[in-house]
């Protein structure tokens, strides 16, 4: 099993006292599964996937990735993750201002050192951004800063893709066309695909569809 | 991962030039001033210290004369058969350079160009009888003198050096010493001094050169100047580095999420800074030495007149001045940025990535500054009344500063929060409010524009006052006309008889050296009369004083005596063997590094009956007339007789050269604040867009907002005046009430100088209306499309 999540719990300090987010979770993930998590706004959705992610630490649980515990890693180990083992792509696409497309999407693969051109560039060409290499971000539409985001994702070649509403920000159309690419491209490096969304008509795309309410899986 | 990380960090600057140019260009100005003031500072000392080490002042006793200014060099002779190790020395001027002869059998070790870390051997010394000189002097004496002159880079500046037999030939002063140089290890069993040479007396080692201790006062006022500027240039680099930080946080935040290790990224952007900091500190060198090399020729003078100290007009690159410029950049970046590396070390790695405004004086964070603003005021009140010493002058002038800096964002803000519940009209509201929402983007260029404008208040309120009170002390101490010098006591008195007739007063020099108070001093014997009585003002006197005087029942005691022996007026001073007199005034004695002490003349000439004058002032209503006539009676060379108007006129030039460096480093100061107000505005300009396309999009034009732009630059730097003068007055008053008191022992009285300010407060406009325009017609030219931007969720 790629990814095994036993028991997650995880609460947040509130104005009134601790606020449970997440209450026990169990799931699992295999190699090659795209996964749906819907949910409510609040249901903890977007604490699931920061935690698989290593972004964020749980409170209480377990989070295997790839056999290691990625909820007892410290600091370093836990970056180590981010950099090698899962591709993450924002709902606000988070790139890197400063840097331009080719050096955006390359960058994480650089970071985990797995970096090919030829693969990145065919990404680029197949995303649709063939023509765009040499611009910046903010030379570009939402739809093509997230399909950079996504060619960054998955340029790291990671065995597990984790999006957190990458269409969120973008009109329908443009959505479809993304989520079109994404899971051709993720279906074609064979990695696996968590995805938040609130779209059922995209979770309905999903080999699998978990539904989140109020901190556990419904 | 480390190239790939250093990369991404590195893209922000390639797309963001002028925020690079900020930080270095602030580093560069920090570090130029700091420098170029420490290498006036250090140009001046080394000069004092080539003298010291060529002349052996202060670091041997001396053999002075009691009275006069020769021993005869039988005393020399008399004193070496008793068994004193004594060098003789003869000085004098040649033109523009001092001439010093020296006795290399005689003169201790090391001391002169021979022998100890000399070039020339003693035998060839003694054979050719040269002259050494540094190459500039050389180049002034080689037309006046036929010995050889040997040049020796060591040589303090406008000296030579050579055999005393050749100086004084050179000097017209065959068989006249100046003074003794004691050896420091002397014979047991030698007479006493007493026995010897009853007319000479011993003056101590001093541990450093008497000209270093004479004009530390001037140093100390420039090196002050020269922190305060660099504090100014470490609140350009804070704003700088805090600026590009903000910027970054989404980047960092991307990095991390992104697998970039939190201790790497530190240790990257840490790298980067050091590396800035190196390049920003070896440009502000350059620029410092660019600094240095315009003013020393000022300063140079300036000490020259002041104190009569020799010191290099040009400036050498020395190692140690150089690499403190680099330290000094690269600790002034880890300071500035420590604060910035330390909340990016902390940053959730969650946490918003929008970027916020630099310094937001917020909820927690406000209450922070304000808690430590009112502590370092109060702390600074609190030294002001208690604390003694010097180090406890400069933490009060430390806390003052950095608490009224901390202070300021406060007070503006308050007065903005005020001025935006005043207005009327929906305009006027809305540029109080957007200006509150700017100002902690502000806040550091205006802190430095507070500092640098305190700073010239607080320095040229000094320096005038000092001007001022000197230019009175003048006329006090130089209330005679003519000031005339003998070669003998015999002289001295057929001169006295000649000038009864023709003088209204004639005023005798009389001075011994002495110990009063268990400290070096001197009494002075004085002819009370009318120049005394109209002239002298004191700083604290009994009723009658000149009668107490005159009658030698009482005594007068400069400053510097009063202070350090803990004296007043109304306490009692032995100024002999059973003889103590009542205190009954004391005077500012301004420069003067020892005590002293003024006597009746009658009194002086019963306990010293050995001593005459040998100079006397003279007051005439025709001095031009009376000067012709003592030089056909006495034929005296013309530097024999002093005219005083010349002697003011010479100190007054002197003081418009300190003014020169005083108002370069003023210029220098506010430029820079200018500067940082300049860059503060610049960088903010990209993101002040959002702030204001609502105002644009509700019917402001883009030129409306750039006038607006331009108005709010005004009055944040005119409100940031208005609360410089109080701070620049208290600076001041710290300077000379505090601080010289502590240093040197006497304490200058305070004016303002109302003029001064405006034109002051006027430069501080000007700068902000240069540093604002550029930005504001950049802001009234924004594309409506840049604006427009703004609104759009989606491009």
């Amino acid at each position: 099993m790629l990814l095994n999540v036993k028991d997650l719990k995880k609460s947040y300090a509130g104005a009134e006292g601790s606020v449970p987010v997440l209450r026990g979770i169990d799931m699992e993930v295999a190699a090659g599964d795209t996964v749906a998590l819907t949910g409510e706004s609040g249901s903890g959705k977007s604490t699931l996937l920061h935690l698989i992610g290593g972004l964020d630490i749980p409170d209480e649980g377990s989070i295997l990735l790839d056999g290691k515990d990625v909820a007892t890693m410290d600091d370093a180990a836990r970056a180590a993750v981010r950099r090698s083992g899962v591709g993450i792509i924002f709902q606000q696409f988070n790139l890197i201002p400063s840097l331009d497309v080719a050096a955006n999407i390359a960058f994480q693969a650089r970071l985990a050192g797995v970096y090919d051109r030829k693969a990145a560039g065919d990404l680029a060409v197949a995303l649709g951004l063939g023509a765009h290499l040499s611009k910046y971000p903010e030379q570009l539409s939402g739809g093509q800063q997230q399909r950079v985001a996504i060619a960054r994702a998955l340029a790291a070649k990671p065995k597990l893709v984790l999006a957190d509403e990458p269409t969120g920000n973008l009109d329908e159309a443009t959505a479809a066309e993304v989520m079109d690419q994404m899971l051709a491209l993720v279906g074609q490096t064979g990695a696996a695909l968590v995805m938040v969304t609130h779209s059922p008509h995209l979770a309905a795309r999903m080999q699998r569809q978990l539904h989140l309410q109020s901190g556990l899986l419904a | 991962m480390t190239w790939t990380g250093l990369s991404a960090l590195l893209s922000h600057w390639r797309r963001n030039p002028l925020q690079l140019f900020t930080l270095v260009a602030g580093l560069a100005l920090a570090t130029a001033l700091w420098s170029g003031v420490q290498a006036v500072n250090a140009e001046a000392r080394a000069s004092y210290d080539a003298a010291a080490a060529t002349l052996g002042e202060g670091q041997y006793d001396q053999l002075l004369p009691r009275t006069g200014d020769t021993i005869p060099q039988e005393t020399f002779i008399a004193l070496r058969r008793a068994g004193w190790l004594v060098g003789p020395v003869t000085e004098g001027r040649l033109g523009d350079v001092r001439l010093v002869g020296i006795d290399p059998l005689t003169a201790p070790g090391g001391l002169g160009p021979v022998g100890g870390g000399g070039e020339m051997d003693l035998p060839e010394f003694l054979a050719q009888q040269p002259v050494f000189a540094n190459a500039a002097t050389a180049s002034k004496i080689n037309r006046l003198i036929d010995a050889p002159v040997v040049i020796e880079p060591s040589i303090a500046p406008d000296t030579a050096i050579t055999d005393i037999f050749v100086a004084q030939r050179l000097l017209d002063a065959q068989g006249k010493l100046s003074r003794l140089i004691v050896a420091p290890q002397q014979p047991l069993g030698r007479l006493p001094l007493a026995d010897v040479a009853p007319d000479l007396i011993r003056r101590a080692a001093q541990g450093g050169s008497d000209v270093g201790r004479l004009t530390d006062s001037f140093h100390l006022n420039l090196t002050a100047f020269g922190l305060l500027s660099f504090a100014v240039g470490i609140f350009i680099v804070h704003g700088a580095i805090g600026l590009a930080f903000e910027q970054r946080r989404a980047m960092v935040r991307t990095l991390r999420a992104l697998g970039m290790p939190l201790g790497r990224l530190i240790a990257l952007m840490a790298a980067e800074l050091f590396v800035f900091a190196l390049i920003g500190g070896l440009i502000g060198v350059f620029l410092g030495y660019l600094v240095a090399a315009s003013l020393l020729p000022d300063v140079a003078a300036t000490l020259k007149g002041l104190y009569g100290t020799e010191v290099s007009g040009t400036l050498q690159l020395r190692p140690s001045w150089w690499l403190s410029g680099i330290a000094i950049s690269v600790l002034g970046t880890g300071f500035a940025a420590a604060g910035a590396l330390t909340s990016i070390a902390r940053m959730p790695l969650l946490a918003s990535a929008q970027p916020r405004a630099w310094a937001t004086a917020r909820g927690s964070r406000r209450r922070i500054q304000i808690a430590a603003s009112g502590a370092l005021l109060v702390t600074a009140c609190l030294l002001a009344l208690l604390a003694d010493g010097l180090v406890m002058g400069f933490g009060l002038l430390g806390c003052l500063l950095v608490g009224a800096a901390l202070a300021l964002p406060l007070l503006l803000d308050a007065f903005l929060r005020l001025s935006q519940h005043l207005a009327k009209a929906v305009t006027a509201q809305w540029f109080w409010a957007d200006t509150r929402q700017q100002l902690p983007g502000l806040s550091l260029a205006l802190m430095a524009l507070l500092l640098a404008m305190a700073a010239n208040i607080g320095v040229s309120t000094m320096v005038s006052s000092f001007r001022l009170t000197f230019t009175g002390f003048l006329d006090q101490r130089l209330a005679s006309e003519l000031y005339v010098s003998t070669e003998s006591p015999e002289e001295a008195r057929a001169l006295e008889q000649f000038v009864a007739p023709l003088v209204t007063e004639v005023l005798p020099l009389l001075s011994v050296e002495a110990e009063l108070a268990g400290l070096p001093a001197e009494l002075y014997g004085a002819r009370i009369g009318a120049t005394y009585r109209d002239n002298w003002v004191f700083l604290d006197e009994a009723p009658e004083v000149w009668d107490q005087i005159a009658n030698g029942s009482a005594v007068l005691v400069n400053e510097q005596l009063a202070r350090r022996a803990q004296i007043w007026v109304g306490d009692s001073l032995t100024i002999a063997p059973e003889l103590s007199l009542p205190i009954v005034g004391v005077f500012g004695d301004y420069g003067n590094p020892i005590g002293q002490a003024i006597i009746s003349e009658p009194l002086f000439a019963t306990l010293h009956p050995n001593v005459r004058a040998t100079r006397f002032g003279l007051r005439t209503d025709t001095p031009v007339a009376l000067r012709t006539a003592l030089s056909d009676e006495f034929g005296l060379p013309a530097q024999s007789i002093t005219d005083q108007s010349q002697i003011k006129a010479f100190s007054l030039a002197v003081f418009e050269r300190t003014f020169t460096v005083t108002a370069a480093l003023n210029v220098l100061t506010l430029s820079v604040a200018g500067f940082a107000i300049f860059m503060s505005l610049l960088t903010l300009a990209g993101m002040r867009l959002p702030q204001l396309a609502p105002a644009w999009a509700l019917g402001l034009t883009r030129r409306r907002l750039g006038q607006l732009e331009l108005i709010r630059a005004v009055v944040l730097a005119v409100l940031t005046a208005v609360l410089a003068l109080p701070l620049g007055l208290v600076l001041a008053w710290v300077l000379l009430a505090i601080v010289n008191v502590e240093a040197f022992g006497w304490r200058l009285p305070m004016y303002v100088f109302p003029g001064d300010y405006a034109v002051l407060g006027l430069f501080a406009l000007v700068a902000a209306i240069l540093a604002a325009a550029w930005p504001a017609r950049r802001l009234a030219r924004t594309p409506p499309a840049d604006l427009l931007k703004v609104f759009a969720n989606e491009r």
